[in-house]
């Protein structure tokens, strides 16, 4: 596990969309490298022959009856909408 | 003594007996919060004219005849602001959720109604849950009520303060890595996280959605038990909760605790921990012993492991759960986008604070292309390897005892600076979380300088009864339920 680059950074910060000022830029590059670097910990653990755990349960694969039921109407869903009309979310363009 | 102090079947009889009415409970709940939560800012937002109306509903219930009462009727309840509150503002402690009204209730705030509780506040925390002091919360830090230069600890810390200042018969907050345990400890309190699955996280702003879990914190493990009563039990609407049935908790609060075998791990006993935690903790077990429980050092190999695994996945996790909030549905959306990707930027960098943003950009490189078997399954792979752990000790052994952090509250601002260092402080919180086991904090002692100590009972998967027939024991023999910090008044 090496290092994280500050180039590293600004890429995650871009796919996380975050938007990093020159300072949280900086102290976000040194935060993470200490922070792996105490990850690497792991490393010293020999897992070639352990399965992964994602949840500690053995439920799955949890379904219901596809049959149509009554949701939240549609002002009630609008209520936090920053912006919304003719019943939809508004948002500013996706295209240039 | 406060109305809070008394036990639930006290406050009941005394409502039968109209010595009492719901309306003066809620309003001694909403007193205490004007008049004191100024000290201590536990609080986010009071529904004073929610909490009264409900109120006068249950004293109406109250006087009918044959009318059937919930479990909890009456008590007043402080909510961690990360469960969803009809019409009740709910920020996750976060500006970015800053004018967020939920338009339905979760399951655990369903239950609180139905078990006729009333709801009156929403507590502080660390934002979005991420945080072991409280010091995170978007708007302000809550401080521990036993000394207000001390942190809570978190990111429960408002329901633990405010608990521990009495504000309410109950609080519930939520645990993913200790974040119910570690400020009960530190406030002098009981906390419980149950097993995962138990209760229903639908309502629960998630967090890590394999670690979280809403539990009660209380003044007492007989508090917790009927508050656990209330809330567990299968949600077709959390397709992770468990379909098992929920046992009689209260009926498991017999004192009997003869024949247990608990297993003390040695790495979260010897070095690393306090001298006074250690001590307190010790004599624990000596009052365990002298009522017929024996125990033995056990030990958890991969316990050194278990914070950056945790870090690694919680921090995965959270980046995925937290890609919601971007600006188009909900939340406080930047004015100063002239595009979408700029929209989703914005909103976010001017709404989260550094914490989140940390932990986020943590996740998202664990499990960004090239970097996912290194880091990400890597860490689920030792998640395995703890869970092997617990299951090696609970073959002969029916709880785990330890303390519940390795020291006593730390002061507001100490850590700030030092995110690795902060994290340290989850060792005997995080593998909990990781293998869904519950676990409880109960009060246990003292440290010089006047700070609550606390110890933490593990129990096997599902078996709440005994973790809180052992902390109820335990507590009863060793007297340290009821005490409170001295400004806390009656």
């Amino acid at each position: 596990m090496s290092a994280i680059t500050r180039k590293e950074v600004e890429h995650v910060a871009n796919l996380a969309r975050l938007q990093l000022t020159e300072d949280e830029a900086l102290q976000y590059t040194k935060d993470l490298n200490a922070i792996l670097e105490f990850a690497a910990k792991l490393n010293e653990l020999d897992t070639s022959n352990v399965e992964p755990t994602s949840h500690a349960t053995d439920v799955k694969n949890v379904m219901r009856e596809d049959v149509n039921r009554p949701s939240l109407p549609r002002e009630e869903v609008l209520k936090n909408a920053p912006d919304h009309e003719d019943g939809q979310f508004k948002v500013p363009a996706v295209f240039e | 003594m406060s109305l809070f102090d008394k036990r639930l079947s006290e406050i009941h009889s005394a409502l039968r007996a109209k010595e009492l009415s719901v309306t003066d409970l809620v309003q001694a709940s909403i007193a205490s919060i004007k008049e004191h939560d100024d000290k201590i800012k536990s609080v986010l937002h009071v529904d004073e004219e929610g909490a009264l109306a409900h109120a006068r509903q249950l004293d109406e219930r109250l006087v009918k005849e044959n009318e059937e009462l919930g479990l909890l009727f009456g008590m007043p309840a402080g909510l961690k602001d990360n469960l969803i509150t009809k019409d009740i503002r709910t920020t996750c402690a976060s500006k970015f959720l800053a004018n967020y009204d939920p338009v339905h209730d979760g399951t655990a705030s369903k239950k609180v109604k139905e078990a006729d509780a009333v709801i009156v506040a929403k507590l502080n925390m660390d934002e979005f849950a991420m945080g072991g002091s409280n010091e995170n919360s978007g708007f302000f830090p809550a401080k521990n009520p036993w000394n207000t230069d001390y942190v809570p600890g978190g990111s429960s810390g408002g329901s633990a303060a405010a608990m521990a200042a009495r504000h309410f018969y109950f609080t519930l907050g939520s645990d993913t890595g200790g974040s119910i345990r570690q400020p009960a400890a530190f406030c002098g309190v009981v906390g419980l996280k149950p097993t995962y699955g138990r209760v229903s996280r639908f309502g629960l702003v998630a967090f890590a959605s394999s670690l979280d879990q809403i539990g009660p914190v209380t003044k007492n493990v007989e508090d917790a038990a009927y508050v656990l009563q209330a809330i567990a039990g299968h949600d077709e609407f959390d397709s992770t909760s468990a379909n098992v049935e929920v046992p009689n908790y209260l009926s498991a609060l017999t004192g009997d605790v003869k024949g247990l075998r608990i297993g003390v791990p040695k790495e979260l006993i010897g070095e690393g921990i306090d001298t006074e935690v250690r001590e307190a903790v010790l004599a624990a077990l000596k009052q365990l012993e002298s009522l017929g429980a024996t125990w033995s050092e056990v030990s958890m190999p991969h316990t050194e492991y278990a914070v950056p695994a945790y870090y690694l996945l919680s921090s995965s996790e959270a980046s995925s759960n937290l890609a919601r909030f971007d600006g188009v549905r909900y939340g406080v959306r930047a004015d100063n986008a002239s595009n979408l990707i700029e929209l989703y930027k914005e909103s976010r960098s001017q709404g989260f604070g550094p914490e989140v943003k940390r932990r986020i950009m943590l996740g998202t490189y664990a499990l960004s292309s090239g970097y996912y078997d290194a880091y990400y399954k890597k860490a689920q792979q030792v998640r395995t390897l703890i869970i092997q752990d617990f299951t090696n000790i609970f073959a002969d052994f029916d709880v785990i005892l330890h303390p519940t952090t390795p020291s006593t509250a730390f002061k507001i601002g100490e850590n700030a600076n030092d995110p690795v260092k902060m994290y340290l402080e989850d060792i005997c919180t995080v593998p909990v979380n990781l293998a869904g086991l519950p676990a409880i904090s109960v009060p246990c002692g003292f440290s010089q300088n006047g700070l609550p100590i606390g110890l933490q009972i593990v129990g096997r998967a599902f078996d709440e009864s005994t973790v809180l027939r052992v902390a109820h024991a335990y507590e009863q023999a060793a007297g340290y339920s009821q005490r409170k910090p001295e400004w806390v008044r009656g």
